[in-house]
């Protein structure tokens, strides 16, 4: 069946194979973004006609359904103006609590805003691309959420964009905690979040922990990578395991990672 | 096949990967996305040379790792092999028969995908698995099964538009020919 030519291709692709898997982390990656780079035509191509289609669109929406957003965006804007006067005076006691308890000063968070470019092709992988790269001042474990809750942490930075593993992949482990309860935990994948993508674990939690579902879970910044206080989801139910060793959480996670259009990734 | 061919066929390698990352909805509606690759090793293993396949298996799986969070060069490995096996066996093979290219475009898509996650165990990575994977792993095998027909048909129909169509031989053999008369 094989011949001597075949045995000689399959030995020329193995050792390549081998070569390439042998290769330094840092110089792999910068292979993968130079791979990555032949596709810039088409990231291009894509660009334009989502701008086009998302002109020809907005050309048909009615005028008077766009001022009755106007109005309904005029309204939200000024509850939270009001909201903002409110905490305001309560952000500055804060401080000043913390400066006389030499704690260290809370800085409000820095952000920028990304667009979803691509999703990673293989079904067991849980990535996506956005367009910040290093151009943008985007560096690797910068966390990554929506206004619902958190999504990710930035796992690969070229030029133009970056690498975001998503909660609920292998290589997204997060330090969180029962907002209610104050019991902390570590989000891993859910054995059940191959298909649904919403559910993730909440780990290593006390065994005599009170928690009742719909509790908040957040981050506890515990991790050294994520801030504390960001929202992660709500608690579905839980179980014990490891024989009573501890406890289990099944999470169900506030931001919709299926429908990922932009993200905001978090400056220090 | 002539280098046009060859071109083509790297060409819709490049763009089926950038399409399997950008357009999301077959994703969002089985829950799991469809790998184009596998099908056009069939096409290239039953149609092509051992050059085409190694640079399609080489581009194409690079290619996909680079979109992906794959080690670099992982999906590299089970699609050449994969390819290969078709090549060597395609005198067996009725390569014409829409039947046979189905069955063949569903065992590639099950294979390489299978043959990928193994080698990222045995590379000591953790991939996503559970009962969901099998799922996922049927909707890959079924929707390669059925894009491999059509891979055949297009790729059918682009080499017949840039080839010269073969000539008919006659039947006309000039050392059989009876000659009459004298001499």
């Amino acid at each position: 069946m094989f011949r001597r030519p075949h045995y000689i291709a399959l030995s020329l692709v193995v050792l390549l194979v081998l070569i390439i898997l042998n290769l330094p982390n840092q110089t792999a990656t910068q292979i993968k973004l130079a791979l990555g780079g032949l596709f810039l035509p088409l990231f291009g191509l894509t660009g334009s006609g989502q701008n086009l289609l998302e002109k020809a669109g907005n050309a048909l929406i009615p005028r008077r359904h766009l001022l009755q957003q106007i109005d309904q965006l005029r309204a939200e804007n000024e509850q939270w103006r009001v909201q903002a006067m409110q905490s305001a005076p309560l952000w500055q006691e804060n401080n000043r609590l913390r400066q006389a308890l030499a704690w260290p000063k809370q800085t409000p968070w820095q952000r920028k805003l990304g667009r979803v470019v691509l999703r990673d092709p293989a079904n067991w992988w849980r990535t996506l691309q956005i367009d910040l790269g290093g151009r943008d001042g985007v560096v690797t474990n910068q966390p990554v959420l929506t206004a619902d809750g958190l999504v990710g942490r930035i796992d690969q930075v070229g030029q133009r964009h970056s690498r975001v593993v998503l909660i609920g992949d292998p290589n997204c482990r997060i330090a969180a905690l029962v907002a209610e309860t104050r019991d902390s935990g570590m989000i891993v994948p859910a054995s059940s979040g191959v298909l649904d993508e919403s559910l993730v674990n909440l780990t290593y939690l006390p065994n005599r922990s009170a928690i009742k579902p719909g509790q908040k879970v957040i981050t506890s910044g515990l991790d050294g990578i994520f801030p504390n206080g960001i929202a992660i989801g709500q608690i579905v139910d839980t179980n014990s395991v490891g024989f009573g060793l501890y406890t289990e959480a099944r999470v169900k996670l506030s931001a919709n990672l299926r429908h990922l259009e932009e993200v905001w990734v978090l400056f220090p | 096949m002539n280098w046009l061919s060859t071109i083509a066929l790297l060409m819709a390698a490049y763009l089926s990967v950038f399409a399997e990352a950008f357009c999301s909805g077959v994703r969002q509606m089985l829950g799991a996305q469809i790998d184009l690759l596998p099908a056009l090793m069939v096409y290239v293993g039953l149609s092509g040379g051992l050059t085409v396949l190694t640079l399609l298996a080489v581009l194409g799986g690079l290619c996909f790792d680079a979109f992906s969070a794959n080690p670099l060069g992982i999906s590299v490995l089970p699609l050449f092999t994969t390819g290969l096996l078709i090549y060597c066996n395609r005198e067996l093979i009725l390569r014409d028969q829409p039947y046979a290219q189905f069955v063949l475009g569903l065992g590639a898509s099950a294979v390489v995908p299978f043959l990928t996650v193994l080698s990222l165990l045995g590379a000591g990575e953790q991939p996503l698995l559970g009962w969901g994977s099998l799922w996922q792993w049927l909707v890959m095998a079924s929707g390669g099964a059925v894009l491999t027909p059509v891979c055949f048909n297009v790729f059918d129909r682009f080499n017949r538009a840039l080839t010269y169509p073969v000539a008919a031989e006659s039947t006309f053999r000039a050392d059989r020919e009876i000659k009459r008369g004298r001499s």
